[in-house]
């Protein structure tokens, strides 16, 4: 699409609107069965990440086996959806998760930062798909699309999907860098129109990450865009969702805004590395009666 | 027209902060003179709420200069001598007379004190160099527990807190401690001296409410390291409940506060004896020289 047709997609959004109705889902009072089925959704919809520079080989096994044995202390848990490493651990994280379903996720384009050139971010995609990751995690051109240049990004986007492949492609909006809910609706929207198959909120390199406001808006642009083509895009929020409670909000306002369709690992994801603990915390709480301390549960 | 006087409102301390409780609750306690005060009835939630609190402080407290820790303790006792009469007034106001209530407040000041020059003096009075028949330098030092809870007695209300709290801060833990059931005002004032003492948020957490709700959840939570309890009630269900994740339970129900207290070994109740073998070369062998 040429720049001026995506400039023609810009649209304003209510920021109070959108405020009052995020502070409407996190009134829901959810309880006892439903909380625990809650919680085990949302274990299973975890991305368990660890995007550091000191990542070791080591640090990406023990994450791996977190994710499929994530305390079996406690019967009938499902596993985390993925686990979200840099390109050169997707090897590792392959052969540390095979034969269990969970999948492996990559960063690319030059995460966190997406300050390259275009070769440089299709080989990084490249070696993360020929690595064997079932999903990559892209970043998009901020600094393009702050300075208007709405074709660069989109151009930018397609050619990492054609990269693809058969890997489902999950594009970073990073939505801290974007400043206002407007960019943040318009840059889903050209990333949906582009083929993500997945809009992610942030790297959770850059604070504020995802918050729940900014997470609505995107979760309305794949309404619009489900509306309008009958299409599903999935949605990542992530960063700064280490809460058991704060994920059942989070689950409430994508029930309440897309239906039962996206409550699954399928369409919707938890950026996260401390969340899984706490809600193992909370289900432990659940099962037992009694309010639970980090020591008595495995480091991720 | 006379002036209507600005009364307080009654709330709980947590993480530095005066919430009300979040259960919204609140019991009544009446006073000498036949005013009911409104008195926050606290929740199992507070409690977590205040050991999230507790927990989220303690490194900060526990890596600073000992010295430091004890500068903050002489600050309590420095704010609670200015706000002396305030606390006379609150204990009368429940049934104290006014020369015992002078009496615990000053006890209580110089409490503070007492455990404020221990902070920096416990681990070379209590530490040790222990003989090995090893070349190794082998020593005992005393590393605090982590998370306290703690019931206070219901009797005497002020002196009992600032007992119980002091010993436990004064070693680099953090707490959370329910006060005095019928008396619980002073606990609240004693908030208000922590808060303005530099005493970080987090480090004491008060509640108010009652035992029987909550003695469960102080001492089965999995992320208090020890529970210290001064009443009678509830002690074999709170011994039973340190088991599970080996609390240490100390039941300091025995202690008369207005004749005790003033006792280094009750700040070494909540502390860790850590030994360190450190390899050296065989000094007794080595010969004079370079």
């Amino acid at each position: 699409m040429t720049n001026n047709e995506l400039i023609g997609l810009k649209r304003s959004i209510d920021q109070v609107g959108v405020e009052e109705r995020t502070a409407r889902f996190q009134t829901r009072s959810i309880k006892n069965a439903a909380k625990i089925q809650g919680l085990k959704m949302a274990l299973n919809m975890i991305d368990l990440t660890t995007l550091e520079g000191k990542d070791t080989e080591g640090k990406v096994r023990q994450m791996c086996y977190k994710a499929a044995h994530l305390h079996d202390a406690l019967p009938d848990l499902p596993t985390v959806a993925a686990v979200c490493v840099y390109p050169n651990y997707v090897s590792t994280a392959v052969d540390a998760l095979k034969g269990t379903g969970i999948k492996v996720a990559s960063v690319a384009t030059a995460f966190p930062s997406g300050n390259s050139s275009r070769e440089i971010k299709l080989a990084d995609t490249k070696i993360a798909v020929d690595s064997g990751a079932d999903e990559v995690d892209m970043v998009i051109s901020r600094g393009e699309f702050l300075s208007g240049n709405f074709s660069f990004v989109f151009d930018e986007i397609a050619a990492i999907k054609e990269a693809c492949g058969k890997a489902r492609l999950k594009v970073i909006l990073e939505t801290g860098e974007l400043s206002t809910l407007d960019n943040v609706r318009h840059a889903s929207d050209i990333a949906i129109l582009a083929g993500a198959d997945f809009i992610k909120t942030s790297t959770g390199k850059i604070s504020p990450a995802a918050t729940m406001p900014v997470s609505l808006v995107m979760l309305e642009a794949i309404r619009d865009h489900y509306y309008a083509t009958g299409k599903m895009v999935g949605m990542k929020p992530a960063g700064g969702i280490s809460k058991a409670k704060l994920a059942l909000h989070y689950l409430v306002m994508v029930k309440e805004t897309l239906g039962d369709a996206w409550l699954s690992n399928e369409w919707f994801r938890f950026g996260a590395s401390s969340l899984a603990n706490d809600v193992l915390m909370q289900l432990a709480k659940q099962a037992e009666g009694r309010y639970q301390g980090l020591d008595y549960f495995s480091k991720d | 027209m006379s002036r209507l006087e600005v009364l307080k409102t009654y709330k709980i301390y947590i993480g530095g902060q005066f919430p009300r409780t979040e259960s919204g609750r609140f019991y009544p306690v009446e006073l000498k003179n036949g005013t009911v005060t409104n008195i926050c009835l606290s929740s199992r939630k507070d409690l977590r709420n205040a050991v999230v609190a507790a927990r989220n402080a303690f490194e900060g407290w526990s890596s600073r200069a000992a010295f430091n820790r004890s500068q903050i303790l002489y600050r309590i006792a420095e704010m609670l001598e200015g706000r002396k009469a305030q606390f006379v007034e609150e204990l009368v106001a429940v049934g104290a007379s006014r020369a015992a209530a002078t009496k615990e407040v000053e006890v209580s000041i110089d409490r503070c004190v007492y455990f404020a020059g221990w902070c920096d003096k416990f681990t070379q009075a209590f530490g040790s160099v222990n003989p090995v028949p090893s070349s190794h330098f082998n020593f005992s030092v005393h590393e605090p527990t982590g998370v306290v809870t703690i019931i206070a007695p219901e009797s005497p209300s002020l002196l009992g807190l600032v007992s119980c709290i002091m010993p436990v801060i004064a070693g680099g833990n953090t707490c959370v401690i329910l006060a005095s059931e019928n008396s619980p005002h002073v606990a609240v004032t004693f908030a208000e001296v922590l808060n303005s003492s530099d005493v970080p948020g987090g480090v004491v957490n008060i509640l108010t409410g009652k035992e029987d709700e909550l003695a469960e959840h102080f001492s089965s939570h999995m992320d208090v390291n020890a529970t210290i309890y001064c009443r009678e009630k509830h002690l074999k269900r709170i011994q039973e409940n340190g088991a599970l994740n080996v609390k240490r339970v100390l039941n300091w129900a025995k202690y008369d506060w207005n004749k005790q207290g003033e006792d280094p070994y009750l700040l070494l109740e909540t502390q860790e004896v850590k030994t360190t073998w450190h390899p050296i070369e065989n000094i007794a062998g080595a010969k004079s020289g370079y």
